[in-house]
């Protein structure tokens, strides 16, 4: 005889139970769809010649082909990708492309240079965020027609109205920005004069690895295999997962039900380094961390200060204490891994030297600052390093946390006085970052561009002349030369002091290979994923 | 008749203003906060030249009571704009992370309905006995302890370490994009499509975060119950009834709770408003694409129509859902009809 209190505790088992028998179907996701999860919370588009950040811009290199590539192997030099070949006349004005015979669209159409004219055109025409990295070679609206042209179905030719660089065009033309989509689908789906922009928002039309199957916002991205694509693995599908919180990506790495997380901390990083079951794979990427100096301010308008400020910094110890495996010591406008990059760490802590610059700048009492910050980690955790720097050199430095927008919104209208923030570069070309920290044309207060520098009040006309020069070298290797030279004189004469690189981290379980990350966004690949 | 139009009225009138001080106030913020939104759509590194087209599309350069009242007339045609992050119409959003909120907010009331209120009864007829400490223990952990913590700590336990219950999400990747949404509610739409496995894992992957949102939720119900319980045992009418030799379940149950039933109504009704808005945290740890999380993110990115238009909704749930508990307390108490 069963009790009635036997009854009702084994009732109340019952769903317990049935809850326990589902756990197989919980079990480690199938060889064939590999599982990613990832915070894809700010991405607004996948349309790649709107597409803006670094998510967005991640899946659209996976989606889309350029015309180029930077080497993998070498980042000074770059390689075909839809282009097979490619020419520069001798003035630097005409730019002749051969597209590739081989390379088809997802659709199975093959990909000519009539696409290609098609989407370089559309970037100049429909004039989103990116389209600056083509435009500033003069490309306009009005003109885009007959400056890039398909001669034939396998020749494009690009007519600048300025000579460039060849090595600048073709870092350009590597960009996300760069990629061509087909044209009949993108002129099929138009809709109120958009060059089919909403629907490539969320649609594909591309010639990569991977084509798109569906975007939730700020729930998950699915990717299947192009079967005209390069593609020869074994996964059929990748679901990039929308995984906020970093703890749950681990926790489900651990368990299997992801077999990458791509946001993990330090804290967590941990403790999966030297374990077997899992594969870190590390890179440098292009944004960098630094301390801004509004030249507005009377005291961070010394040059003795910029540097009393880069000699006071204790950068090895933040590096190893507080960001040890998200961030790496870096103290030039160029990113390791781009051309050019100078990666020497000439600035160390030494106290007694900065003190000696300050008593120079005739400020041995020190001066009180106030230091906006991004409020997310790690930077409050820098801040607070950073003013326990500055304090031993007497500079009273109080912090200002904000929402990292809220941040820039107020360096774009020069409240700050100091701001340590991020920069990330736009596209792989040396310029990209020495346009950002050395020209500003117009330091007036209502200047109509507000580039980086113009919104620390920072203008130097050698800096502005040696970027420009280096810009239109047109020999790769000097041009090369140039950028270190470059970079050598910022580190000693602007108010920016540089101190880490981003390192980001894709955690794989050891049954994932062939996963690779880029310095831009937009060279992370799934081009060679495989999975056991 | 004209006593019940005029109330009737009165009640529309007040949903209005509510409405209208709610759209006023949201987009003030919004308007007032110190981000561009400009910057926040188009990126910080965009040229001048796209960020004073998209100030421009975006009706930014208009004074703010021309942004306002444009933003006004195209609510009321049941217009709440267009999202800068999905590029959707903001309907089109709720319509789509509503429902999972939905889902979640509703089993977890009625989990903390069914185990609160009999816990809350059980504490105030054993007053001051250990089992009455026990529950005011567990209810004071239950507004003490961080949700985040708790919702951490419950995935370590039951999902790293005993592997009884499914991780973050709201279905497992198998199911992914099989079932087609009808009503977006996961459990509902997958027994329409009849699919029984993915009703299951549907429902598997509810537990844990409806069992941390209703232990809160639990632990104020109780709370509640068993203040208004121990009122309402004090009632002279309870002591005729013991008096009368009735038995101690019809005494609590029949003769004491109906009289707190009314004041439970508001208790629920502030309590699934609570849920509906959006448990932020438990959706976050649980990645739950839920409108608490996508409120969050629209306002971390600055895209105030989503903003905008989700809190419309949460007002218009909170106001809904007082007036029901209203007409409720018409039912319950005899003397407010």
């Amino acid at each position: 005889m069963i009790s009635r209190r036997n009854l009702m505790l084994g009732g109340a088992a019952v769903p317990f139970l049935s809850y326990m028998s589902l756990v197989p179907a919980f079990a480690a996701t199938p060889t064939d769809i590999l599982v990613v999860a990832q915070q894809l919370d700010n991405m607004t588009s996948l349309d790649p010649h709107e597409s803006f950040e670094a998510v967005g811009s991640e899946i659209c290199g996976n989606i889309y082909q350029k015309l180029v590539h930077p080497s993998l192997d070498d980042a000074d030099k770059v390689e075909p990708s839809l282009a097979a070949s490619w020419e520069a006349d001798a003035e630097g004005k005409v730019f002749t492309f051969k597209m590739r015979a081989d390379a088809k669209f997802a659709s199975g159409a093959p990909v000519t240079a009539e696409d290609a004219a098609f989407s370089l055109q559309r970037v100049i025409k429909m004039n989103k965020s990116p389209a600056f990295i083509i435009a500033q070679f003069g490309f306009t609206a009005d003109k885009v027609e007959e400056q890039i042209v398909a001669v034939d179905a396998s020749t494009l030719r690009l007519t600048l109205d300025k000579p460039a660089s060849l090595s600048f065009l073709l870092y350009c033309l590597s960009a996300n920005v760069g990629s061509i989509v087909e044209k009949k689908i993108a002129l099929a789906n138009v809709a109120n004069n958009d060059f089919g922009n909403a629907y490539l928002q969320k649609n594909t039309a591309g010639s990569g690895e991977w084509m798109l199957q569906s975007w939730k916002a700020s729930e998950s991205v699915s990717l299947q295999v192009n079967p005209n694509g390069a593609y020869k693995g074994n996964i059929k599908r990748i679901l990039l997962r929308h995984v906020v919180d970093p703890s749950s990506q681990l926790l489900m790495l651990q368990k299997g039900d992801i077999d990458i997380a791509r946001n993990l901390t330090t804290e967590q990083l941990r403790t999966l380094q030297g374990d077997a079951n899992y594969e870190l794979i590390r890179k440098g990427v292009a944004s960098l961390v630094l301390l801004s100096l509004n030249q507005n301010n009377a005291n961070l308008a010394k040059p003795q200060v910029w540097q009393a400020v880069k000699w006071a910094l204790d950068y090895k110890g933040m590096q190893e204490n507080l960001v040890p495996l998200t961030h790496k010591i870096h103290q030039s406008f160029l990113p390791e891994g781009f051309p050019g990059a100078v990666n020497d760490t000439p600035f160390q802590r030494d106290v007694a030297k900065a003190k000696a610059l300050m008593a120079e700048a005739g400020l041995a009492d020190g001066f009180e600052i106030a230091m906006d910050h991004y409020s997310a980690q790690p930077y409050p955790d820098l801040a607070q390093a950073i003013q326990a720097n500055l304090a031993d050199i007497g500079i009273k430095v109080s912090l200002q946390s904000a929402e990292n927008r809220q941040v820039l919104t107020k360096m774009r209208a020069r409240e700050h006085q100091m701001a340590l923030s991020a920069w990330g570069s736009d596209y792989f070309d040396p310029h990209a970052n020495a346009d950002v920290f050395n020209i500003n044309k117009d330091n007036s207060s209502d200047a109509k561009a507000k580039p980086f520098l113009w919104r620390s009040s920072f203008q130097d006309a050698e800096l502005t002349a040696k970027a420009e020069a280096a810009r239109d070298e047109k020999k790769p290797e000097k041009r090369i030369e140039l950028y270190v030279e470059l970079q050598k004189a910022s580190m000693e004469k602007s108010p920016f002091a540089f101190m880490f690189q981003v390192t980001t981290t894709a955690a794989c379980r050891k049954n994932v290979s062939g996963v690779r990350l880029g310095t831009l966004s937009d060279s992370h690949s799934y081009a060679k994923a495989a999975k056991v | 008749m004209n006593k019940k139009l005029k109330s009737f009225a009165g009640i529309l009138g007040s949903v209005f203003l509510t409405l209208f001080g709610l759209t006023v106030v949201t987009f003030l913020i919004g308007r007032v906060m110190p981000v561009d939104p400009v910057i926040a759509a188009v990126g910080d590194n965009a040229s001048e030249a796209v960020i004073s087209r998209a100030r421009v599309e975006m009706g930014l350069d208009q004074p703010v009571i021309v942004q306002f009242f444009h933003y006004l007339g195209q609510v009321l045609r049941g217009d709440f704009g267009t999202s800068v992050l999905t590029h959707n119409p903001v309907w089109v959003d709720i319509a789509r992370f509503f429902p999972a909120t939905l889902e979640l907010a509703t089993a977890a009331l009625i989990l903390s309905t069914v185990i609160g209120i009999p816990l809350g009864v059980w504490a105030a007829t054993r007053q001051g006995k250990l089992i009455d400490q026990v529950i005011r223990v567990v209810c004071l952990a239950g507004h003490s302890v961080p949700v985040f913590m708790l919702a951490l700590v419950s995935l370590l336990v039951f999902y790293a370490t005993l592997g009884i219950a499914p991780g973050p999400g709201r279905q497992n990747i198998i199911f992914d994009g099989m079932i087609p949404q009808v009503t977006g509610l996961l459990t509902v739409d997958s027994l329409i499509e009849g699919d029984w496995d993915a009703f299951y894992d549907a429902l598997a992957h509810m537990v844990q975060p409806v069992c941390i949102l209703a232990y809160f939720s639990m632990a104020y119900i109780t709370r509640m119950t068993r203040a208004f319980m121990l009122g309402a045992l004090k009632g002279e009418f309870i002591i005729t009834a013991r008096a009368k030799g009735l038995s101690a379940f019809t005494v609590v149950w029949i003769h004491a709770f109906p009289t707190v039933a009314v004041q439970l109504v508001t208790v629920l009704a502030l309590t699934y408003a609570g849920l509906l808005e959006g448990a932020v945290v438990t959706e976050t740890v649980f990645s739950w694409p839920g409108i608490g999380q996508y409120l969050t993110v629209s306002l971390m990115n600055a895209d105030m129509n989503p903003v905008v238009g989700s809190t419309l909704l949460i007002g218009v749930i909170y106001v809904g859902l007082n007036l029901i508990a209203d007409l409720l307390y018409r039912v319950l108490d005899p003397r407010v009809r």
